[in-house]
């Protein structure tokens, strides 16, 4: 990969707790250096809000959960030459999984009706379907780097990206692990 | 199967173990050997101080001349023994293994008192485990919190039965034990009771100590905070062994 012209990056999140994004932001300093190899073209970090056709490096953080994410997954395959699981959520399931030992239909009762106080009610419209297990990313769309951690430090970030941006294959068991 | 006490007329057999030259003790077994000079072996069964159990198979090895894999905790050296501990087949292995262990259960390492102090965590990262390619299987097993100072969650247990072992060998009390089969199997106090209720336990919290992930920990841990100490126990098993 060479490094001019910029290399092009996507990222958005899907059932995550963005917690991902914000160990991104956590690089500080080194943001500016890497936006000098980098330009990031479609993320809920800038304001662009249209997929770019061709992306060189996908970042997705989050589990797939509802149908929105298994779209957002596939779009993001689709257009992303390298895509990358960031953190436990992505690589497999984590905490949003840990609803798959119940029911769908007890899980929503619970969230929307039994622990409501005001107006229960099952919302439907304006929110995307959820699906009855959820699932890592790698599970509905091919993922070529996985990334565990929960969430994946600033400084493996930092790794992962600059391993890429100088044309290597970065080794995430090196500097993390799941749970880190 | 009580440990065998060092015999005082044992011969030494000279081997090769990833083509270092090594001598060691006959009745020694390959995993320590290799532990003696730093060489790695992942392991999770195999603890210094219990006896053999030989479930986990992460320690597998080549032999050559044999047409199988052998469990280094569980076979001894022999004179002229040749072993590879780390070829791309033993990986392969050893990271399927490892994977199957956190798709059988719930391993939420983000959520669990051992974070950061679980050895099926660090032996993910060790044999380069960071996705895990079969699908979970999503079933839900128990937790046990009617002790009063320890806890048993059943779902992240890998049954690698330190904790029966530890019980039986060292304390002496054998409250734990384990019961059915596959993927049914699991650790239980006494006739499968509730810990609380044990009339065997004597609370010493020593199958706490050894096992491995957070499967048992103390009462009032939360994220992180499960830190084990297992010092105690090569230290008593050789204690037992003199008398």
């Amino acid at each position: 990969m060479s490094t001019s012209p910029k290399i092009t990056v996507a990222t958005t999140w899907l059932d995550g707790c963005s917690g991902c994004h914000m160990s991104f932001l956590d690089m500080d300093e080194r943001l500016i250096e890497l936006a000098q190899h980098i330009d990031i073209l479609y993320s809920p970090l800038v304001d662009n809000k249209i997929l770019p056709e061709s992306v060189d490096i996908g970042i997705l953080e989050g589990s797939v959960s509802s149908d929105e994410d298994v779209e957002k997954a596939r779009a993001f395959r689709k257009h992303c030459k390298i895509l990358i699981s960031l953190g436990d959520c992505a690589v497999n399931g984590n905490v949003p999984a840990m609803r798959n030992h119940f029911k769908l239909a007890d899980v929503i009762d619970h969230a929307y009706r039994e622990t409501a106080t005001l107006q229960a009610q099952i919302p439907t419209q304006q929110v995307p379907a959820l699906r009855a297990i959820v699932q890592p990313i790698h599970a509905v769309v091919e993922v070529d780097i996985y990334v565990p951690g929960c969430p994946p430090s600033a400084d493996t970030i930092w790794y992962v990206l600059s391993e890429l941006i100088a044309g290597r294959q970065p080794n995430p068991s090196a500097v993390t692990r799941f749970g880190a | 199967m009580p440990l065998p006490a060092n015999r005082p007329n044992v011969r030494v057999v000279t081997l090769q173990i990833d083509g270092q030259d090594l001598s060691a003790r006959e009745d020694e077994t390959i995993i320590e050997v290799c532990r003696e000079h730093g060489i790695p072996i992942p392991s999770l069964c195999y603890l210094d101080g219990l006896s053999i159990w030989g479930a986990c198979r992460l320690c597998l090895v080549e032999v050559t001349g044999q047409g199988r894999l052998l469990a280094a905790c569980s076979t001894r050296v022999t004179e002229g023994m040749q072993i590879q501990t780390n070829t791309e087949t033993l990986q392969r292995y050893r990271r399927t293994i490892v994977e199957l262990l956190f798709a059988e259960r719930n391993h939420v390492c983000s959520v669990c008192v051992s974070n950061g102090h679980c050895e099926l965590q660090f032996m993910a990262q060790m044999c380069g485990v960071d996705h895990v390619r079969v699908p979970h299987r999503q079933v839900s097993y128990p937790v046990d919190s009617s002790h009063e100072m320890f806890r048993v969650d059943h779902d992240r247990c890998i049954l690698c039965t330190r904790c029966v072992r530890v019980c039986d060998e060292i304390e002496g009390a054998h409250t734990w034990d384990v019961m059915g089969r596959g993927s049914d199997c699991q650790v239980i106090t006494d006739m499968a009771e509730p810990w609380g209720d044990s009339d065997t336990c004597t609370s010493c919290g020593k199958c706490v100590q050894v096992c491995p992930t957070g499967a048992l920990v103390k009462q009032g841990t939360s994220v992180g905070e499960m830190v084990k100490d297992q010092h105690f126990l090569p230290i008593l098993a050789r204690r037992r062994h003199i008398l």
